[in-house]
Protein backbone atom coordinates (compact mmCIF):
# COMPACT_ATOMS: atom_id res chain seq x y z
CA UNK A 1 0.00 0.00 0.00
CA UNK A 2 1.61 3.39 -0.74
CA UNK A 3 2.43 5.57 2.10
CA UNK A 4 3.24 8.59 0.04
CA UNK A 5 0.22 10.82 0.91
CA UNK A 6 -2.46 9.95 -1.53
CA UNK A 7 -5.01 9.28 -0.14
CA UNK A 8 -6.04 5.82 0.59
CA UNK A 9 -9.77 4.48 -0.51
CA UNK A 10 -11.43 2.77 2.87
CA UNK A 11 -14.39 1.55 1.40
CA UNK A 12 -14.04 -1.85 0.38
CA UNK A 13 -13.83 -2.39 -3.42
CA UNK A 14 -17.27 -3.25 -5.05
CA UNK A 15 -18.01 -6.97 -5.32
CA UNK A 16 -15.89 -7.97 -2.61
CA UNK A 17 -17.39 -9.40 1.18
CA UNK A 18 -16.52 -6.78 3.92
CA UNK A 19 -13.50 -9.02 5.28
CA UNK A 20 -14.57 -10.43 8.71
CA UNK A 21 -12.21 -10.10 11.95
CA UNK A 22 -10.71 -13.83 11.67
CA UNK A 23 -12.22 -15.94 14.46
CA UNK A 24 -10.69 -18.72 14.49
CA UNK A 25 -9.07 -21.67 16.57
CA UNK A 26 -7.25 -19.02 18.18
CA UNK A 27 -10.11 -17.55 20.51
CA UNK A 28 -11.44 -20.80 20.94
CA UNK A 29 -8.01 -21.92 22.27
CA UNK A 30 -7.62 -18.98 24.72
CA UNK A 31 -10.85 -19.83 26.50
CA UNK A 32 -10.46 -23.54 27.12
CA UNK A 33 -7.24 -22.42 28.57
CA UNK A 34 -8.11 -19.40 30.42
CA UNK A 35 -11.06 -21.66 31.39
CA UNK A 36 -8.74 -24.66 32.94
CA UNK A 37 -6.51 -22.61 34.81
CA UNK A 38 -9.52 -20.63 36.09
CA UNK A 39 -10.71 -24.23 37.45
CA UNK A 40 -7.44 -25.24 38.79
CA UNK A 41 -6.82 -21.97 40.24
CA UNK A 42 -10.33 -22.13 42.65
CA UNK A 43 -9.89 -26.24 42.96
CA UNK A 44 -6.46 -25.10 44.68
CA UNK A 45 -8.30 -22.20 47.04
CA UNK A 46 -11.24 -24.61 47.29
CA UNK A 47 -8.36 -27.24 48.55
CA UNK A 48 -6.68 -24.83 51.01
CA UNK A 49 -9.99 -24.02 52.59
CA UNK A 50 -10.96 -27.21 53.23
CA UNK A 51 -8.18 -28.53 54.59
CA UNK A 52 -8.23 -25.24 57.02
CA UNK A 53 -12.22 -25.53 58.01
CA UNK A 54 -11.48 -29.51 58.50
CA UNK A 55 -8.17 -28.63 61.08
CA UNK A 56 -10.42 -26.58 62.27
CA UNK A 57 -13.54 -28.44 62.92
CA UNK A 58 -11.94 -31.20 64.62
CA UNK A 59 -9.48 -29.03 66.63
CA UNK A 60 -11.98 -26.43 68.36
CA UNK A 61 -13.71 -29.39 70.29
CA UNK A 62 -10.62 -30.89 71.63
CA UNK A 63 -9.08 -27.71 72.93
CA UNK A 64 -12.09 -26.42 74.13
CA UNK A 65 -11.87 -29.96 76.82
CA UNK A 66 -7.74 -28.91 77.33
CA UNK A 67 -7.66 -28.47 81.07
CA UNK A 68 -4.58 -26.21 80.46
CA UNK A 69 -4.11 -23.02 78.31
CA UNK A 70 -3.26 -24.65 75.00
CA UNK A 71 -0.97 -22.07 73.56
CA UNK A 72 1.52 -21.83 76.81
CA UNK A 73 1.30 -25.24 78.67
CA UNK A 74 4.36 -27.42 78.11
CA UNK A 75 2.28 -30.67 78.96
CA UNK A 76 1.09 -32.98 76.79
CA UNK A 77 -0.95 -35.97 78.37
CA UNK A 78 -3.87 -36.96 76.24
CA UNK A 79 -3.86 -40.45 76.52
CA UNK A 80 -6.80 -40.22 79.92
CA UNK A 81 -9.67 -38.05 80.15
CA UNK A 82 -9.74 -35.11 81.41
CA UNK A 83 -7.38 -33.82 78.59
CA UNK A 84 -4.14 -31.83 79.61
CA UNK A 85 -2.14 -30.38 76.15
CA UNK A 86 -0.63 -27.84 75.04
CA UNK A 87 2.16 -26.52 72.58
CA UNK A 88 4.94 -24.57 74.44
CA UNK A 89 7.89 -27.22 74.27
CA UNK A 90 6.65 -28.22 70.60
CA UNK A 91 6.85 -24.53 69.42
CA UNK A 92 10.19 -24.24 71.07
CA UNK A 93 11.90 -27.39 69.89
CA UNK A 94 10.22 -26.70 66.07
CA UNK A 95 11.35 -22.84 65.84
CA UNK A 96 14.56 -23.78 67.48
CA UNK A 97 15.41 -26.55 65.08
CA UNK A 98 14.87 -24.32 61.87
CA UNK A 99 16.49 -21.17 63.16
CA UNK A 100 19.65 -22.85 63.63
CA UNK A 101 19.43 -24.72 60.13
CA UNK A 102 18.45 -21.59 58.60
CA UNK A 103 21.37 -19.76 60.10
CA UNK A 104 23.54 -22.42 58.78
CA UNK A 105 21.98 -23.12 55.40
CA UNK A 106 21.25 -19.90 53.97
CA UNK A 107 24.56 -18.37 54.38
CA UNK A 108 26.30 -21.43 53.23
CA UNK A 109 24.11 -22.16 50.61
CA UNK A 110 24.05 -18.32 49.19
CA UNK A 111 28.07 -18.80 49.25
CA UNK A 112 27.78 -21.81 47.61
CA UNK A 113 25.77 -20.90 44.95
CA UNK A 114 28.09 -17.88 44.03
CA UNK A 115 30.98 -20.18 43.73
CA UNK A 116 29.38 -22.15 41.59
CA UNK A 117 27.82 -19.20 39.22
CA UNK A 118 30.85 -16.45 39.64
CA UNK A 119 34.19 -17.82 40.67
CA UNK A 120 34.26 -21.31 39.64
CA UNK A 121 36.12 -22.40 36.45
CA UNK A 122 33.20 -23.78 33.77
CA UNK A 123 34.85 -27.44 34.08
CA UNK A 124 33.69 -27.57 37.87
CA UNK A 125 30.62 -25.59 37.46
CA UNK A 126 28.48 -27.55 35.56
CA UNK A 127 29.27 -30.93 37.32
CA UNK A 128 28.85 -28.97 40.62
CA UNK A 129 25.42 -27.74 39.79
CA UNK A 130 24.46 -31.63 38.86
CA UNK A 131 25.48 -32.34 42.07
CA UNK A 132 23.65 -30.08 44.46
CA UNK A 133 20.40 -30.60 42.33
CA UNK A 134 20.69 -34.09 42.81
CA UNK A 135 21.53 -33.68 46.44
CA UNK A 136 18.05 -31.71 46.48
CA UNK A 137 16.39 -35.05 45.42
CA UNK A 138 17.64 -37.41 48.53
CA UNK A 139 14.42 -37.99 50.36
CA UNK A 140 14.63 -37.43 54.10
CA UNK A 141 14.54 -40.94 55.52
CA UNK A 142 18.47 -41.03 53.76
CA UNK A 143 19.32 -38.03 56.06
CA UNK A 144 17.51 -39.49 58.86
CA UNK A 145 19.40 -42.68 58.78
CA UNK A 146 22.53 -40.71 58.15
CA UNK A 147 21.83 -38.56 61.13
CA UNK A 148 21.47 -41.59 63.68
CA UNK A 149 24.22 -43.94 62.25
CA UNK A 150 27.19 -41.24 61.32
CA UNK A 151 26.09 -37.52 62.46
CA UNK A 152 24.64 -37.85 65.96
CA UNK A 153 28.47 -39.88 67.21
CA UNK A 154 30.16 -37.43 65.12
CA UNK A 155 28.53 -34.34 66.92
CA UNK A 156 28.72 -35.79 70.16
CA UNK A 157 32.43 -34.33 70.89
CA UNK A 158 31.68 -30.72 69.40
CA UNK A 159 28.53 -30.59 71.48
CA UNK A 160 30.55 -31.53 74.68
CA UNK A 161 32.94 -29.44 73.90
CA UNK A 162 30.44 -26.44 73.23
CA UNK A 163 28.48 -27.65 76.62
CA UNK A 164 32.13 -27.36 78.69
CA UNK A 165 33.29 -24.39 77.42
CA UNK A 166 30.26 -22.54 77.22
CA UNK A 167 27.78 -23.79 79.17
CA UNK A 168 27.22 -21.09 81.79
CA UNK A 169 24.93 -19.75 78.84
CA UNK A 170 21.44 -21.19 79.31
CA UNK A 171 21.82 -22.01 75.29
CA UNK A 172 25.01 -24.49 75.88
CA UNK A 173 23.40 -26.30 79.05
CA UNK A 174 24.92 -29.75 78.64
CA UNK A 175 22.03 -32.18 78.24
CA UNK A 176 21.40 -35.20 75.95
CA UNK A 177 23.35 -35.97 72.85
CA UNK A 178 20.09 -36.54 70.27
CA UNK A 179 19.38 -32.68 70.67
CA UNK A 180 17.65 -30.18 69.09
CA UNK A 181 21.89 -29.29 68.25
CA UNK A 182 22.04 -32.02 66.04
CA UNK A 183 18.58 -32.07 64.89
CA UNK A 184 19.16 -28.14 63.35
CA UNK A 185 22.65 -29.18 61.69
CA UNK A 186 20.74 -32.30 60.03
CA UNK A 187 18.12 -30.31 59.05
CA UNK A 188 20.38 -27.45 57.54
CA UNK A 189 22.12 -29.63 55.73
CA UNK A 190 18.61 -31.47 54.12
CA UNK A 191 17.62 -27.69 53.05
CA UNK A 192 21.52 -26.89 52.21
CA UNK A 193 20.74 -28.11 48.04
CA UNK A 194 17.52 -26.63 48.13
CA UNK A 195 18.77 -22.99 48.90
CA UNK A 196 21.83 -23.38 47.05
CA UNK A 197 19.91 -24.69 43.51
CA UNK A 198 17.72 -22.24 43.89
CA UNK A 199 20.41 -18.94 44.57
CA UNK A 200 22.14 -20.87 41.43
CA UNK A 201 19.40 -20.35 39.34
CA UNK A 202 18.74 -16.55 39.58
CA UNK A 203 21.96 -15.55 40.58
CA UNK A 204 22.48 -17.48 36.68
CA UNK A 205 20.05 -15.61 35.56
CA UNK A 206 21.79 -12.08 36.37
CA UNK A 207 21.58 -9.93 33.13
CA UNK A 208 24.78 -9.45 31.46
CA UNK A 209 24.55 -5.84 31.50
CA UNK A 210 23.80 -5.31 35.20
CA UNK A 211 27.00 -7.06 35.90
CA UNK A 212 29.27 -5.38 33.04
CA UNK A 213 27.44 -2.26 34.37
CA UNK A 214 29.37 -2.51 37.59
CA UNK A 215 32.59 -4.26 36.29
CA UNK A 216 32.73 -0.87 33.94
CA UNK A 217 32.66 1.49 36.94
CA UNK A 218 35.84 -0.51 38.36
CA UNK A 219 34.04 -3.14 40.45
CA UNK A 220 36.60 -5.97 41.72
CA UNK A 221 34.64 -9.05 41.32
CA UNK A 222 32.98 -9.37 44.76
CA UNK A 223 32.09 -5.70 44.55
CA UNK A 224 29.95 -6.41 41.48
CA UNK A 225 28.47 -9.57 43.34
CA UNK A 226 27.67 -7.20 45.92
CA UNK A 227 25.94 -3.76 43.15
CA UNK A 228 25.10 -6.80 40.52
CA UNK A 229 24.49 -10.26 41.25
CA UNK A 230 22.81 -9.75 45.33
CA UNK A 231 20.58 -7.09 44.78
CA UNK A 232 19.39 -9.22 41.61
CA UNK A 233 18.48 -12.50 42.99
CA UNK A 234 17.62 -10.90 46.47
CA UNK A 235 14.13 -12.22 45.72
CA UNK A 236 15.01 -15.58 44.65
CA UNK A 237 16.94 -16.21 47.43
CA UNK A 238 14.19 -15.17 49.87
CA UNK A 239 12.06 -17.75 48.27
CA UNK A 240 14.55 -20.24 48.38
CA UNK A 241 15.12 -19.75 51.99
CA UNK A 242 11.07 -19.71 52.60
CA UNK A 243 11.12 -23.00 50.82
CA UNK A 244 13.41 -24.32 52.85
CA UNK A 245 12.44 -23.07 55.54
CA UNK A 246 8.89 -24.56 55.14
CA UNK A 247 10.77 -28.23 54.95
CA UNK A 248 12.92 -27.57 58.07
CA UNK A 249 9.62 -26.52 60.14
CA UNK A 250 7.68 -29.54 58.74
CA UNK A 251 10.44 -32.20 58.33
CA UNK A 252 9.14 -35.26 60.14
CA UNK A 253 10.92 -38.45 59.62
CA UNK A 254 14.28 -37.22 60.32
CA UNK A 255 13.50 -35.75 63.32
CA UNK A 256 11.71 -38.08 64.67
CA UNK A 257 14.58 -41.19 64.06
CA UNK A 258 17.12 -38.56 65.71
CA UNK A 259 15.61 -36.20 68.21
CA UNK A 260 15.35 -37.94 71.65
CA UNK A 261 11.97 -37.87 73.75
CA UNK A 262 11.69 -35.86 76.79
CA UNK A 263 10.56 -37.54 79.89
CA UNK A 264 6.89 -36.03 81.20
CA UNK A 265 7.77 -33.53 83.98
CA UNK A 266 11.10 -32.51 82.84
CA UNK A 267 12.01 -29.01 83.98
CA UNK A 268 12.02 -25.96 81.76
CA UNK A 269 15.37 -25.89 79.61
CA UNK A 270 16.66 -23.52 77.31
CA UNK A 271 19.35 -25.78 76.28
CA UNK A 272 19.92 -26.40 72.28
CA UNK A 273 21.31 -30.04 73.95
CA UNK A 274 17.94 -30.54 74.82
CA UNK A 275 16.23 -33.30 73.58
CA UNK A 276 12.48 -32.76 72.65
CA UNK A 277 9.84 -32.76 70.05
CA UNK A 278 8.59 -30.83 67.01
CA UNK A 279 5.33 -30.45 65.92
CA UNK A 280 5.72 -33.21 63.01
CA UNK A 281 7.31 -35.55 64.81
CA UNK A 282 5.16 -35.64 68.08
CA UNK A 283 2.55 -36.03 65.76
CA UNK A 284 4.11 -39.33 63.67
CA UNK A 285 5.35 -40.75 66.99
CA UNK A 286 1.48 -41.05 67.76
CA UNK A 287 0.19 -41.56 64.60
CA UNK A 288 -0.81 -45.02 65.27
CA UNK A 289 -3.18 -44.38 68.78
CA UNK A 290 -5.80 -41.87 66.99
CA UNK A 291 -8.30 -43.67 68.61
CA UNK A 292 -10.34 -41.01 70.14
CA UNK A 293 -11.86 -38.02 68.56
CA UNK A 294 -10.52 -35.36 71.37
CA UNK A 295 -7.26 -37.36 71.24
CA UNK A 296 -6.82 -36.68 67.59
CA UNK A 297 -8.22 -33.32 67.56
CA UNK A 298 -5.52 -32.68 70.24
CA UNK A 299 -2.89 -33.68 67.85
CA UNK A 300 -4.85 -31.72 64.75
CA UNK A 301 -4.37 -28.67 67.22
CA UNK A 302 -1.07 -28.94 66.87
CA UNK A 303 -0.88 -30.02 63.03
CA UNK A 304 -2.91 -26.38 63.06
CA UNK A 305 -0.25 -24.29 65.06
CA UNK A 306 2.22 -25.60 62.68
CA UNK A 307 0.03 -24.44 59.95
CA UNK A 308 0.13 -21.28 61.12
CA UNK A 309 3.29 -20.93 61.76
CA UNK A 310 4.18 -21.81 57.82
CA UNK A 311 1.69 -19.34 56.57
CA UNK A 312 2.84 -16.43 58.55
CA UNK A 313 6.75 -17.19 57.48
CA UNK A 314 5.06 -17.02 54.42
CA UNK A 315 3.24 -13.93 54.71
CA UNK A 316 6.55 -12.02 55.91
CA UNK A 317 8.49 -12.78 53.14
CA UNK A 318 5.60 -11.86 50.78
CA UNK A 319 5.76 -8.79 52.29
CA UNK A 320 9.43 -8.58 51.79
CA UNK A 321 9.60 -9.32 48.51
CA UNK A 322 6.56 -6.81 47.72
CA UNK A 323 8.78 -4.29 49.20
CA UNK A 324 11.30 -4.62 47.02
CA UNK A 325 9.39 -4.72 43.67
CA UNK A 326 9.48 -1.16 42.62
CA UNK A 327 13.13 -1.78 42.30
CA UNK A 328 13.12 -4.73 40.19
CA UNK A 329 11.62 -3.78 37.24
CA UNK B 1 43.58 14.86 32.76
CA UNK B 2 42.31 13.66 29.94
CA UNK B 3 44.97 10.86 28.37
CA UNK B 4 46.43 9.70 25.08
CA UNK B 5 45.68 6.56 23.76
CA UNK B 6 48.02 4.47 21.65
CA UNK B 7 46.88 1.24 19.68
CA UNK B 8 49.49 -0.93 18.36
CA UNK B 9 48.66 -4.22 16.31
CA UNK B 10 46.27 -4.99 18.01
CA UNK B 11 44.49 -8.51 17.45
CA UNK B 12 41.44 -9.47 19.53
CA UNK B 13 40.29 -13.25 19.82
CA UNK B 14 36.79 -14.64 21.30
CA UNK B 15 38.21 -18.10 21.87
CA UNK B 16 39.66 -19.18 18.52
CA UNK B 17 38.35 -16.84 16.51
CA UNK B 18 39.80 -13.54 15.62
CA UNK B 19 37.43 -10.80 15.41
CA UNK B 20 39.77 -7.91 14.58
CA UNK B 21 43.17 -7.87 13.21
CA UNK B 22 46.22 -5.58 13.52
CA UNK B 23 44.45 -2.06 14.54
CA UNK B 24 46.65 0.62 15.06
CA UNK B 25 45.75 4.16 16.15
CA UNK B 26 46.57 7.11 18.54
CA UNK B 27 43.72 9.16 20.19
CA UNK B 28 44.35 12.44 21.08
CA UNK B 29 43.91 13.65 24.66
CA UNK B 30 40.55 16.57 25.02
CA UNK B 31 39.26 15.13 21.62
CA UNK B 32 36.26 12.92 20.40
CA UNK B 33 37.21 9.75 18.09
CA UNK B 34 34.11 8.31 15.92
CA UNK B 35 34.44 4.71 15.35
CA UNK B 36 32.20 3.92 12.31
CA UNK B 37 31.55 0.79 10.04
CA UNK B 38 29.01 -1.63 9.19
CA UNK B 39 27.67 -4.40 11.77
CA UNK B 40 29.85 -6.96 13.41
CA UNK B 41 33.29 -5.51 11.92
CA UNK B 42 34.49 -5.36 15.30
CA UNK B 43 33.60 -1.52 16.61
CA UNK B 44 32.41 -2.59 19.93
CA UNK B 45 35.08 -5.30 20.39
CA UNK B 46 37.65 -2.55 19.64
CA UNK B 47 36.24 0.27 22.44
CA UNK B 48 35.62 -2.85 25.12
CA UNK B 49 39.71 -3.18 24.90
CA UNK B 50 40.11 0.34 25.81
CA UNK B 51 39.06 -0.10 29.43
CA UNK B 52 39.57 -4.25 29.44
CA UNK B 53 36.12 -4.97 29.60
CA UNK B 54 37.29 -7.26 26.29
CA UNK B 55 38.45 -9.92 28.82
CA UNK B 56 35.49 -10.05 30.80
CA UNK B 57 33.91 -12.32 28.01
CA UNK B 58 34.87 -16.05 28.86
CA UNK B 59 37.68 -16.95 26.07
CA UNK B 60 38.38 -12.85 25.29
CA UNK B 61 41.88 -12.12 25.18
CA UNK B 62 44.22 -9.90 22.91
CA UNK B 63 47.26 -9.68 21.64
CA UNK B 64 49.32 -6.36 20.90
CA UNK B 65 49.53 -3.29 22.84
CA UNK B 66 46.99 -0.57 24.18
CA UNK B 67 48.57 2.60 26.10
CA UNK B 68 47.27 4.92 28.31
CA UNK B 69 49.49 7.94 28.38
CA UNK B 70 52.25 5.30 27.70
CA UNK B 71 51.60 2.52 30.09
CA UNK B 72 50.74 -0.52 28.85
CA UNK B 73 47.16 -1.36 29.61
CA UNK B 74 47.99 -4.78 29.26
CA UNK B 75 51.16 -5.04 31.22
CA UNK B 76 51.55 -7.70 33.24
CA UNK B 77 51.39 -5.61 36.47
CA UNK B 78 48.39 -3.43 35.89
CA UNK B 79 45.21 -4.12 37.46
CA UNK B 80 42.10 -3.94 35.19
CA UNK B 81 39.69 -3.06 37.99
CA UNK B 82 42.32 0.25 38.28
CA UNK B 83 41.83 1.16 34.49
CA UNK B 84 38.19 0.54 34.61
CA UNK B 85 38.03 3.40 37.31
CA UNK B 86 40.30 5.72 34.67
CA UNK B 87 38.55 4.62 31.39
CA UNK B 88 34.57 5.00 32.03
CA UNK B 89 32.36 3.17 29.86
CA UNK B 90 28.47 3.96 28.92
CA UNK B 91 26.67 1.16 26.91
CA UNK B 92 24.63 0.60 24.17
CA UNK B 93 21.29 -0.23 25.70
CA UNK B 94 20.89 2.04 29.15
CA UNK B 95 21.61 -0.45 31.79
CA UNK B 96 21.50 1.60 35.60
CA UNK B 97 21.23 -0.91 38.46
CA UNK B 98 17.46 -1.82 38.51
CA UNK B 99 17.57 -2.44 42.53
CA UNK B 100 18.71 1.08 43.16
CA UNK B 101 17.76 4.69 43.21
CA UNK B 102 18.85 7.77 40.81
CA UNK B 103 21.04 9.09 43.69
CA UNK B 104 22.60 5.13 44.37
CA UNK B 105 23.30 4.79 40.63
CA UNK B 106 25.34 7.61 40.51
CA UNK B 107 27.17 7.59 43.66
CA UNK B 108 28.02 3.99 42.98
CA UNK B 109 31.48 4.32 41.55
CA UNK B 110 32.38 7.09 44.37
CA UNK B 111 30.90 4.26 47.02
CA UNK B 112 33.10 1.46 45.46
CA UNK B 113 36.28 3.88 45.80
CA UNK B 114 35.09 4.10 49.42
CA UNK B 115 33.63 7.52 49.88
CA UNK B 116 31.50 7.79 52.21
CA UNK B 117 31.11 11.63 53.23
CA UNK B 118 27.44 12.58 52.81
CA UNK B 119 28.15 15.67 51.17
CA UNK B 120 30.90 15.03 49.05
CA UNK B 121 28.38 12.20 47.42
CA UNK B 122 25.67 15.17 47.39
CA UNK B 123 27.58 17.43 45.48
CA UNK B 124 29.24 14.84 43.01
CA UNK B 125 25.93 13.32 42.63
CA UNK B 126 24.42 16.63 41.49
CA UNK B 127 27.12 17.74 39.49
CA UNK B 128 27.40 14.65 37.66
CA UNK B 129 23.79 14.87 36.57
CA UNK B 130 23.57 18.30 35.95
CA UNK B 131 26.62 17.41 33.45
CA UNK B 132 24.56 14.48 32.58
CA UNK B 133 21.81 17.15 31.57
CA UNK B 134 19.39 15.19 33.56
CA UNK B 135 19.40 17.26 37.07
CA UNK B 136 16.12 19.59 36.40
CA UNK B 137 14.09 16.17 35.36
CA UNK B 138 15.12 14.33 38.48
CA UNK B 139 16.38 16.31 41.10
CA UNK B 140 12.80 16.07 43.05
CA UNK B 141 12.55 11.89 43.10
CA UNK B 142 16.61 11.18 43.60
CA UNK B 143 15.36 8.36 45.52
CA UNK B 144 12.96 6.83 43.58
CA UNK B 145 14.53 3.97 41.39
CA UNK B 146 16.12 4.47 38.15
CA UNK B 147 14.67 1.81 36.45
CA UNK B 148 11.87 4.13 36.28
CA UNK B 149 13.14 7.05 34.13
CA UNK B 150 12.45 7.10 30.40
CA UNK B 151 14.93 5.06 28.24
CA UNK B 152 16.82 8.36 27.56
CA UNK B 153 16.90 9.27 31.18
CA UNK B 154 18.30 6.63 31.47
CA UNK B 155 20.94 6.57 29.66
CA UNK B 156 21.88 10.19 31.17
CA UNK B 157 21.75 8.56 33.67
CA UNK B 158 24.32 5.95 33.27
CA UNK B 159 26.08 8.80 31.14
CA UNK B 160 26.43 10.70 35.15
CA UNK B 161 27.30 7.61 37.09
CA UNK B 162 30.53 7.41 34.51
CA UNK B 163 31.41 10.91 34.75
CA UNK B 164 30.83 10.31 38.29
CA UNK B 165 33.89 8.85 39.04
CA UNK B 166 35.76 11.42 36.97
CA UNK B 167 37.70 9.28 34.66
CA UNK B 168 39.91 10.18 32.35
CA UNK B 169 38.58 8.73 29.37
CA UNK B 170 35.22 8.05 28.46
CA UNK B 171 34.08 4.79 26.15
CA UNK B 172 30.30 5.70 24.77
CA UNK B 173 29.04 2.21 22.65
CA UNK B 174 26.06 3.75 20.40
CA UNK B 175 25.08 5.79 22.80
CA UNK B 176 22.30 7.29 21.13
CA UNK B 177 20.94 4.04 19.59
CA UNK B 178 17.85 3.75 21.91
CA UNK B 179 17.02 7.60 22.37
CA UNK B 180 14.66 10.07 20.60
CA UNK B 181 15.86 12.72 18.56
CA UNK B 182 15.85 15.07 21.60
CA UNK B 183 17.27 12.82 24.03
CA UNK B 184 20.36 12.29 21.67
CA UNK B 185 20.75 16.27 20.78
CA UNK B 186 21.02 16.42 24.76
CA UNK B 187 23.50 13.52 24.84
CA UNK B 188 25.34 15.39 21.37
CA UNK B 189 25.39 18.27 23.42
CA UNK B 190 26.50 16.90 26.68
CA UNK B 191 29.73 15.20 24.96
CA UNK B 192 30.60 18.55 23.17
CA UNK B 193 30.52 19.92 26.80
CA UNK B 194 32.48 17.08 28.34
CA UNK B 195 35.22 17.31 25.63
CA UNK B 196 37.51 19.68 27.50
CA UNK B 197 38.09 17.59 30.52
CA UNK B 198 37.89 14.20 28.91
CA UNK B 199 39.10 11.98 25.82
CA UNK B 200 36.08 10.68 24.18
CA UNK B 201 35.32 7.48 21.87
CA UNK B 202 32.02 7.30 20.37
CA UNK B 203 30.79 4.33 18.32
CA UNK B 204 27.70 4.76 16.02
CA UNK B 205 25.77 4.02 13.12
CA UNK B 206 24.30 7.31 12.27
CA UNK B 207 26.97 9.51 10.23
CA UNK B 208 25.26 13.03 10.96
CA UNK B 209 25.87 12.18 14.10
CA UNK B 210 29.40 11.04 13.61
CA UNK B 211 29.62 14.24 11.61
CA UNK B 212 28.54 16.66 14.15
CA UNK B 213 30.28 15.25 17.66
CA UNK B 214 33.95 14.06 16.50
CA UNK B 215 37.08 15.72 15.65
CA UNK B 216 38.42 12.49 14.05
CA UNK B 217 36.85 9.29 13.10
CA UNK B 218 37.71 5.97 12.40
CA UNK B 219 36.51 3.59 10.12
CA UNK B 220 36.19 -0.33 10.59
CA UNK B 221 35.31 -2.68 7.63
CA UNK B 222 35.25 -6.74 7.14
CA UNK B 223 37.24 -8.41 4.26
CA UNK B 224 34.87 -10.87 3.99
CA UNK B 225 31.84 -12.68 6.72
CA UNK B 226 34.07 -14.30 8.76
CA UNK B 227 36.97 -13.01 8.75
CA UNK B 228 38.72 -10.42 11.30
CA UNK B 229 37.71 -6.56 10.90
CA UNK B 230 40.26 -3.96 10.32
CA UNK B 231 41.33 -0.45 10.60
CA UNK B 232 40.78 1.05 6.98
CA UNK B 233 41.56 4.33 7.69
CA UNK B 234 41.52 6.91 10.73
CA UNK B 235 41.68 10.69 10.23
CA UNK B 236 40.09 14.24 10.81
CA UNK B 237 36.33 13.85 10.80
CA UNK B 238 36.01 16.46 7.92
CA UNK B 239 38.50 14.66 5.49
CA UNK B 240 37.25 11.21 6.15
CA UNK B 241 33.44 12.43 5.35
CA UNK B 242 34.90 14.86 2.03
CA UNK B 243 37.85 13.16 1.11
CA UNK B 244 38.85 10.17 2.72
CA UNK B 245 42.25 8.29 1.25
CA UNK B 246 40.84 5.07 0.94
CA UNK B 247 37.69 3.65 -1.79
CA UNK B 248 35.92 1.44 0.57
CA UNK B 249 35.52 4.48 3.21
CA UNK B 250 33.81 6.65 0.39
CA UNK B 251 31.60 3.97 -0.56
CA UNK B 252 30.30 3.46 3.05
CA UNK B 253 30.05 6.90 3.10
CA UNK B 254 28.42 7.50 0.73
CA UNK B 255 26.04 4.51 1.21
CA UNK B 256 27.07 2.54 -1.66
CA UNK B 257 28.32 -0.21 0.76
CA UNK B 258 27.04 -2.41 3.17
N1 LIG C 1 30.75 -12.47 23.07
C1 LIG C 1 31.16 -12.82 21.86
N2 LIG C 1 31.57 -14.09 21.62
C2 LIG C 1 31.99 -14.45 20.40
N3 LIG C 1 32.05 -13.63 19.33
C3 LIG C 1 31.65 -12.37 19.50
C4 LIG C 1 31.18 -11.89 20.77
N4 LIG C 1 30.85 -10.58 20.63
C5 LIG C 1 31.10 -10.27 19.35
N5 LIG C 1 31.58 -11.32 18.66
C6 LIG C 1 31.98 -11.34 17.25
O1 LIG C 1 32.98 -10.39 17.04
C7 LIG C 1 32.76 -9.70 15.82
C8 LIG C 1 32.72 -8.21 16.07
O2 LIG C 1 31.61 -7.92 16.88
P1 LIG C 1 31.32 -6.48 17.46
O3 LIG C 1 30.23 -6.60 18.45
O4 LIG C 1 32.57 -5.86 17.90
O5 LIG C 1 30.78 -5.73 16.15
P2 LIG C 1 30.29 -4.22 16.01
O6 LIG C 1 31.16 -3.58 14.99
O7 LIG C 1 30.20 -3.57 17.33
O8 LIG C 1 28.85 -4.44 15.41
P3 LIG C 1 27.52 -3.57 15.68
O9 LIG C 1 27.67 -2.35 14.86
O10 LIG C 1 26.44 -4.46 15.15
O11 LIG C 1 27.43 -3.33 17.13
C9 LIG C 1 31.48 -10.24 15.24
O12 LIG C 1 31.83 -11.20 14.25
C10 LIG C 1 30.81 -10.93 16.39
O13 LIG C 1 30.08 -12.04 15.96
MG1 LIG D 1 28.58 -2.93 18.62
Amino acid sequence: MSVTGVPVDLEPPSGQEPTEVPRGPGRLGDRLFGGSATLAGTIVIALVTLVGVFLLAQAIPAIAKDQVNFLWSREWNVDSEPLRFGVRDLLWATVVTSIIAMLLAVPVGVAVALFITEYAPRWLARPAAQLVDLLAAVPSIVYGLWGVATFTPFVGPLQNWLGSTLGWIPLFAPKYQSSLFVVGIVLAIMILPIVTALSREVFSQTPRTHKEAALALGATKWEMIRTAVLPYGQPGVISAAMLALGRALGETIAVTMILSALAPGSPWSWSLFNGGATFASLIANNAAEFDSPEKTGAYIAAGLVLFVLTFVVNAIARIVIERRKAFTE
Amino acid sequence: MAKRIDVENLSIFYGSFKAVEDVSMTIEPRSVTAFIGSSGCGKSTVLRTLNRMHEVVPGGRVEGKVLLDGTDLYGSSVDPVGVRRTVGMVFQRPNPFPTMTIYENVAAGLRLNGVKNKKRLDETVERSLRGANLWNEVKDRLDKPGAGLSGGQQQRLCIARAIAVEPQVLLMDEPCSALDPISTLAVEDLITELKPKYTIVIVTHNMQQAARVSDRTAFFNLSAQGKPGNLIEIDDTTKIFNNPTEKATEDYISGRFG
